[in-house]
This record gives structure tokens, sequence and C-alpha cells, in this order.
């Protein structure tokens, strides 16, 4: 049981639904956890891809409206696909002062996205946060879980091309 | 508890504990402004335009969520307030487009009235606005979500009051919305189209189309009617401007639907301007249908008439009359027929329900629903078997979710999910046709555990013992092997159906003219029986018939062994009376069934035939070649209707008849609530009331009648109907009334067979053949045109509306 889907022009996808079945197995009949069974579909997917989340829908018989509505009300819920990098800019005091912008303009430049969006390769997901808490190497960026610190906009493109 | 009494705006009021603000100042005939706020929905103070100042308080608090309490002292008009009802106008305002000259909505939007009321002409505030485009995508209606102010009414009625759950809020913030998962269109959700959004829509976000344009609410005048669809007997706001019907909207003050409608009544009156309309008598003349005058047409008729009794004698002729009629018209019809000398007069009010019309008169004496629909809200389990309310009779699975939210068990019994299945705390997705066997165990772990009413059943039933052995021959194995529902979901829900003070059954499987249906009727009477679920209120067994007259036209007497009331043609003090009434003998033999007519091809002994409003060529879906060959051998064809029919175009003489909206009378609906519908516009060209034509042409046929209206015809009926004999159109104006109403001072019956059942005692009926009944997918099957949301029995009216385009599927 398994259905293909669309996700980005070029990539599609196998939503394997019986997975989606036994991840949410243990919440049949509880309709007020949705939001844990949600979790547990966007922890393996990735994101929460609609035959999946029509999948919970019919399983839980909770209208899908509901679920959508719960789904794009959280900011963890992500309804389109991510990269394997997730790239997070810091927009704090600090890295603004030093020349974020500037960095997150030529990140935009260099993958064709804007804040928000993923690359059609599923390589990059480009984010903004507040602050991540390390002023001192003001302006940084985070790329999974790895930090790089004052950057220039020039040492941006060999940085991105370390991650493949 | 005591009562608390509290002062708003000077003026000191008793209300009851647990009473908000918003309800204590509505007592006092205080207007405080609401958009969030709804009686049906749970309150959650989300707008805050019903702020008000409570003394002592330290901020204004939302009236509609704030309990009265005890020496309150509240102020809902002080200057505090109004400041903050500005404030939040002008943060409404300043992101909702002021396209009031245009806007459908203006005259009566809350948006607009409360500015205008505090003065609020532009917002203070500038910021970014919302440029989201329309939903266009429905025949039905246009949803421009730039206007929705989020209060969040259509969400609560499509989720929790008529369970389509099409639309939610969706995302947060700024572009916070309300619309289908995914942002798919309208069209292409679970939307049903019942239109009770766009009713509760407080400003002008959704727009039927049928009214774009169409009028101001200040040129519209309000007719009350009753939609003439389902045997409901919704009750309709006509919006009619220059003798056009441009809208409909529910009525809200009356018990059967409350304010609530389906597709059906919302969307489906567009018929009446269809230009398949008849708006002049047809005369045939060499196959070809010319226009003529009703002087012309109904000599003609006469002629005919005259000619056939001289020929073949009376029972040469025979009227068939629908359950679309009026009681004022099928009254006059039978008495026409019988004033001829003949009993051939029926309907097919009996073909189609047969089995529940006789499986009810086999275990209580008489058939009719046996309960109200109100009721439902407040029973304590339901049990559906073989039906899906939500699609054959959308008002009654309303009211199933109304009990659940109450607090009700549901058990829904059917091989494939039906619209109440998600809400169902026991859902038994039984083998197709096993539904006799399911509910047979059900009455077997009932009598094992002892859960019967056995009160009930030696005071007031019989046939027990026979019962309960038949019952007690199966296992729950077996049982649980038939249906393939397993030993404890059949138990959970036996005890479930057993334990509640009051349960209730509803089932369409006796609507259907599948004979095999009956063995569930009676299972299910055998159910209700065994457990004291009869004879009293929120209890019963709901077998809603189809069409919204059926009742009506049979309690009319339009059937060929019974007058008005189900008064015996046989018995001589029952003709006598009529014949005293009518100034005219009534043939003492029972006349001629509709089916066997049909049937009987070129044999037949009819030569005549008056049909009204009723399409026997494509009754129930498709063409019907022995009918067309009876029809066929007819020496004289009459079809009264509304359309030109593929029956009407086999007639002699076709006389143009008004549709609902055009014309004054009553309707019985499935809960024999009487009920008056009136005259909202003129009908076309020189079409008529179906009364009045019968009336008129009685006299062409020698027979002195005097009406001045529909209510002299409603008035002779009471008099020669007990179960009527109460009611006047006076009385009927508001709620109708129930029968029997037997007396000016009765006020009608809402729960049957209080103290003693029609044939005296309940009856018990073994009920052995465990798989001939048919299950409800099968039914759809069969009959299918009869339980479409869209459509009834016969679809001519809806297929020529713009519900016909509803797409049932999308989106499930």
């Amino acid at each position: 049981m398994s259905t293909v889907v669309e996700t980005r022009e070029a990539v599609t996808e196998e939503i394997d639904l019986s997975k989606v079945d036994s991840l949410i197995e243990p919440y049949l009949g509880k309709k007020e956890m949705v939001i844990p069974a949600l979790q547990k579909v966007q922890d393996h997917f990735g994101y929460l891809p609609r035959p999946a989340v029509e999948r919970v829908s019919k399983q839980m018989r909770i209208p899908l409206s509901r679920i959508y509505g719960v789904a794009t009300f959280y900011a963890q819920f992500k309804m389109k696909p991510r990269g394997r990098y997730i790239i997070r800019v810091c927009k704090g005091t600090a890295c603004h002062i030093q020349g974020s912008p500037k960095i997150a303009e030529r990140i935009e430049d260099i993958l064709s996205i804007e804040s928000g969006e993923t690359t059609d390769d599923l390589r990059f997901t480009l984010e903004e946060v507040a602050c991540i808490g390390a002023c001192a190497l003001a302006p940084v960026i985070m790329i999974n879980e790895n930090p790089h610190g004052r950057l220039t906009p020039d040492k941006v493109k060999d940085i991105l091309d370390s991650y493949q | 508890m005591s009562a608390i009494e509290l002062t708003i705006d000077g003026k000191k009021i008793e209300v009851e504990p647990g009473t908000t603000i918003l309800e204590a100042a509505r007592q006092l005939g205080i207007d405080i402004p609401t958009f969030c706020y709804d009686p049906e929905l749970p309150s959650n103070g989300a707008c805050r335009i019903c702020v008000v100042e409570v003394e002592k308080a330290r901020a204004l608090v939302a009236s509609c969520v704030a309990p009265a309490g005890s020496d309150m002292v509240v102020h809902t008009a002080s200057e505090r307030v109004i400041n903050a009802r500005r404030a939040i106008l002008s943060l409404l305002v300043a992101n909702h487009p002021l396209d009031c000259i245009t806007c459908e909505k203006t005259g009566e939007c809350k948006l607009q009235d409360y500015c205008y009321r505090y003065g609020v002409a532009d917002s203070e505030f500038s910021g970014e606005v919302k440029e989201l485009s329309d939903d266009d995508s429905n025949a039905f209606f246009v949803r421009d979500m730039n206007k929705c102010i989020l209060c969040g009414i259509c969400v609560g009625k499509c989720q929790d009051v008529i369970g389509a759950g099409a639309i939610d809020f969706t995302k947060r913030g700024f572009v916070a919305n309300v619309g289908p998962a995914f942002e798919d269109s309208i069209e292409d959700s679970t939307c049903v189209f019942c239109g009770l959004c766009i009713d509760s829509c407080p400003v002008g976000a959704l727009i039927p189309k049928y009214s774009l344009g169409k009028g101001r609410p200040w040129e519209i005048t309000k007719t009350r009617a009753v939609c003439p669809y389902c045997s409901i007997g919704c009750n309709v706001n006509l919006h009619v401007k220059a003798n056009e019907v441009i809208g409909v909207t529910p009525v809200e003050t009356n018990p059967v639907n409350r304010g609530h409608l389906c597709i059906k009544g919302k969307f489906g009156w567009d018929y009446l301007k269809s230009g398949d309309r008849l708006t002049r008598p047809l005369i045939k003349s060499n196959g070809v249908f010319l226009e003529v005058s009703w002087e012309e047409a109904l000599a003609l008729i006469a002629d005919n008439i005259d000619e056939v009794k001289t020929r073949y004698g009376s029972d040469a002729i025979m009227g068939l009359c629908s359950p679309k009629t009026t009681n004022e018209e099928s009254y006059l019809f039978q008495k026409l027929i019988r004033s001829l000398g003949t009993n051939n007069v029926d309907s097919y009010t009996r073909h189609c329900h047969a089995p529940a019309v006789d499986g009810m008169m086999e275990a209580f004496g008489s058939a009719a629903m046996t309960n109200s629909i109100e009721e439902l809200s407040d029973t304590g389990a339901i049990l559906v078997v073989a039906a899906d309310p939500a699609e054959s009779h959308p008002v009654i699975s309303y009211r199933v979710r109304e009990a659940v939210r109450n607090g009700a068990q549901l058990i829904v019994a059917d091989p494939e999910p039906i619209g109440l299945t998600d809400l169902a705390q026991h859902y038994l997705p039984l083998y197709e046709g096993s539904a006799v066997a399911l509910v047979n165990a059900m009455a077997y772990i009932i009598i094992e555990e002892g859960l019967q009413d056995q009160a009930f059943i030696d005071k007031r039933t019989e046939g027990y013992a026979a019962f309960k052995a038949a019952v007690s021959k199966y296992s729950i194995q077996d049982a649980a092997e038939v249906t393939g529902i397993g030993e404890e979901e059949l138990r959970s829900a036996a005890r479930a159906y057993a334990g509640a003070e009051k349960a209730a059954i509803i089932s369409t499987v006796g609507a259907n003219y599948s004979a095999a249906g009956g063995g569930l009727v009676l299972a299910l009477a055998n159910l209700a029986l065994l457990t004291g679920n009869l004879g009293k209120e929120s209890a019963g067994l709901y077998l809603p018939y189809g069409e919204n007259n059926l009742q009506g036209v049979s309690d009319m007497g339009a059937l060929p062994a019974v007058l008005s009331g189900y008064q015996l043609v046989k018995e001589k003090a029952v003709r006598d009376k009529f014949s005293r009434s009518w100034k005219t003998e009534i043939n003492q033999n029972a006349g001629l069934s509709a089916a066997e007519v049909f049937t009987s091809g070129e044999n037949s002994a009819i030569k005549a035939l008056y049909i009204l409003d009723e399409n026997p060529v494509t009754c129930i879906g498709e063409e019907n070649v022995e009918t067309v060959q009876f029809l066929a051998n007819l020496d004289f064809l009459i079809v009264q209707d509304i359309f030109m029919t593929e029956t009407a175009a086999l007639a002699d003489v076709i006389l143009p008849a008004a549709a609902f909206a055009e014309q004054e009378g009553t309707y019985t609906n499935t809960e024999r609530r009487v009920q008056l519908t009136r005259q909202a516009v003129n009908p076309p060209g020189e079409a008529f009331p179906g009364w009045a034509i019968i009336a008129e042409l009685a006299g062409w046929l020698g027979f002195e009648w005097i009406y001045d209206g529909p209510s002299d015809v409603f008035d002779e009926m009471t008099s020669l109907t007990p179960q009527y004999a109460g009611m006047s159109y006076e009385r009927l104006k508001t709620r109708g009334l129930q029968w029997p109403c037997p007396s000016e001072d009765h006020p009608g019956t809402a729960v049957l067979y209080e103290g003693r059942f029609s044939r005296g005692l309940g009856l018990f009926t073994v009920v052995d053949d465990q798989t001939a009944v048919p299950s409800r997918t099968e039914i759809s099957v069969s009959s299918a045109a009869a339980y479409h949301a869209c459509q009834c029995q016969s679809d001519s009216m809806s297929k020529r509306s713009v519900i016909n385009n509803f797409k049932r599927d999308s989106g499930r």
C-alpha cells in the first residue's frame, strides 16, 4: 500500500501508507492525540506529505480540514519536504549589525531560493532564526548542527559546496 | 441553586445560575453586539465585541462567556465599553474591503451595522491587507475570504452541527484563514452545500450565487413555506422580489429544522423558473400538443370521462396521486375519483414504502414515525441500521450529532462508513445483508444479560415467548460469523442500546420497495419492544419516508381501500358519513392498486387515467417498459404536472399546475406534523394550484363543489378525518400540529403509543430469515435516485435545478 506524490517538479516520492498506519496505531480512537500522531508521521517522512495526512484523517476519523488546521497552526509541522541540510541564518542584533542580511542574500542568490524554501534537489532548506546564541561569532549561520561564524558573503559558496 | 440577581444598565433581573451576562441582557431586551457568539455553538469570547463593564472588575469582560454573578452591576454601553468596541471595529475594518456599495451583504451585515452604530467610518490603523482571490469553484456560492473576520461560526456549524468537516481555521497570525484542507477549493472539499455557513456568516464573505445582484434586503419580502423535497418538511423563508423567488433561508423558530437545511432546501428551488414549466393547458392532436384554453381542456376531459363511464362503467376510471401534492389537492383528488363512482385511486406511497408500512402495521397496528425529529437530540442511545441519514435526510443526521454532543451513544451498523461513522462510539461494519442477524443477536444478548424491560414486555406486548425462543436458537458465535462483528463489539453495542434510559432506532430500509426490507423493520420493532423504547419521549422507531407529503397523501385517502384517516371503504358507516358530506354515493368495493394496474399491460380494465404530479414512466430511476405499454393502451390519459415529463408526453391532455411556492396548502411530514405552506409568487402563465384545477374540473363533471380557498378544503377534510379533527390553518401557523389531534383544544401528539398501541398490545414477530435483507448499499443501487442528498424519488425537480451539479463523491 503506497502512493506516489509529486513533491517538486522533478522529484517524486513514495509515501508508504502502511507505515503511516503503524505509526499512528497507538492513537486510534483517541482524537485528542492528533498532535503526537502527526509528530510521528513527520519524524518518519521529514514533513507531512498530503497522502499521509489524508491517511491520518481517515484512520483517526478526524476531518481532513481539522488536521490541516492543526498542522498549519504549529510552526513545528512542515507541509513541504525539507532539505537534507537546514541552513539557519541568525537574524539577531549582533549578526544584523555585522551584516547577516548580506549573508542571507548571497545564500539566496547561490541556491535560487528564498527564506523558508527548499532547493529542488532537496539538498538545502533556508530558514531565518532570531538568535542562535553565538554572538561572538557574528555574523553566524548554522547548517544542521554545525556553526559557521565570522562570515563574509565571499566565504558562503565554499561552505555550501562542502555539503553535498 | 437559587436564582442570581444582577443589575444591567440600571435594570434588575433574576436569572438561573450559569446564565451569561449576554443572555441576561438579551432577556432584558438589551442588544449587545456579537460576532463570534452563536447559541448553537460553545462560546469562546474570541471577538471581544460583546465586552461590557462590570463594576469592581478590573478589565472589561466578554459578556458571551462571563457568567452573571450575584449583585453584579453591569454597564453595556458605557464610554469605556463603546471605546473598546470602536477599537475592535477599527481593527477589523483596517483589513476588510469597504466595498459596501456593491457588497451583497449591505443592509444585513453585522460589521456594517455596528460601524454605523458606533460611528466607525474608516480605520485609524493602516497596514497590510489580505489579497486573496475568490473561491468561485462551485455552482452554489462564492467565498471572498478577504471579507472574512474569522469569527469561526461557519467552522463550528460545518464541523459540529452539520458534520461535513469541510472547513476549519488554517495557519495563524496575519495569514490565518478559514477554508478547506490544503487550500483546496470548496468544490473539492467534503462540503455538502447545506448553506449553513452562508446563513450564519455575519459579513459578506459567503454569498449564494442565486442572489447575486438580484436585490437588497429591504426590497425583499419573506414568505414562509415548506420545502418540497424530502419528508422532513423543513420550513423555509422564500425571499421574493418582483414576483420572483431570489433566495431561501431556513426558518429558525420551528421545531423541524430549527434554522438548518440541506442542499435541497437551500439551493433546490430554482426549478420554479425552469424553461420546462408548463404554462398553458395542452391537448394532443394528431400526435402534437396544442395550447388550448382551460375551458377547452376541461370540456374535453369531461366528455371523455363521461364516455368511458358510459361505455365501460365507473371502475374503468382511475386516479394516480403523487406524494408531492398538498393535502388539499390529494383530498380533493380522491374525492373526485370516488365521486365518479370508483375507489380506483392510489399513489406510489405504499408501493415504495410497503416494508415500513406493513412492518409497523403488524407490530403496532398503525404505521408512522413513532416520535418527533426534535426529540432525537435528547435521546440516550441511537442505533442506525441500513440508513445514511446524512445523505437521505440530512436534518435527522444533524439531530443525531446534537444527541452525541449531549452525551448519547451512537451505534452505526453498515458495511460501509456512512456520514455519521466518524461520530459513532460503536461502528459495526457488518457483512452485506446480515442486518437482521445483527439485530437478533443484540436482542439475544439483551435477554441473556437481563437488560430487557420486563415490566414493559409483560404489560404492553405479546408474542415474547416465541420471539425469545427464536433468537435464542443462534449463539453469539453464530451471529459473529454471519455478521463479521466480534462478540465483544456485539455485546457493547447491545449494552449501549439497552442501557440507555431512552434509545431510538433510525433506518431507511423500510423506505424501499424491496419486500425483503420488511424483515428488518420487524426485527427493529422487536428490539424497541424488548427494551421498552416505545410510547415515550426520545425513543421509538424512526423510519423516515422519502417524499415530502407521502404521509399526508396516505392520510388523505389517496389509497384504494381507505378514505381519509384510513377509514375503510368497506364499512357502511364510513361510506354513509362521506356520502352525506359529499352528497354522492361511495362505491363499496375497494379499488385497484397502482401496482396491479400498471403491470396489467394490454389487459387492463382501466380506460381513463388521471395522473397528478407523478412520472411513473421513469419513477425509480429508469424507464419502465410495462408502464409505457399500459399507458399507451389507455383510451384517455390526463396528466397534471408542473413539467413536461416523460409521462406527460404520453397524455391526451396536460394541465399546468402550480409548484410549492406558488400555492397555499398543507403538507404532513414524516413525523405526522401537518404544516402550512404559503404562496410566495404567482404560478407561471396560466398554471393553477392543483386543488383549484380539480375543483374546477369537478364542476365540468357535474358536481357542485364550492371552495373559497384551500382552507375551505382543509376544513371539510378535518370534519371527516378524526386524526386531523382539531386542526385549522390558524392553529398550524407557527409549529404545525402532529396527528392524532382529535379536538380543537388538543395539542397534537408528539409520541405515539403512550399507554396503548393501535392494535392494543405490541406484537413480537419471529424474524428467522437472517440473510434475506438487502443492505443499504444494495438499496442505494436499486433506487439510487430516491436517496441522493440532492434528489428525491422522481428527480423531475432536482434535475432542473442547480443542485444537479452537486458532485457528491468529491473529496471523500
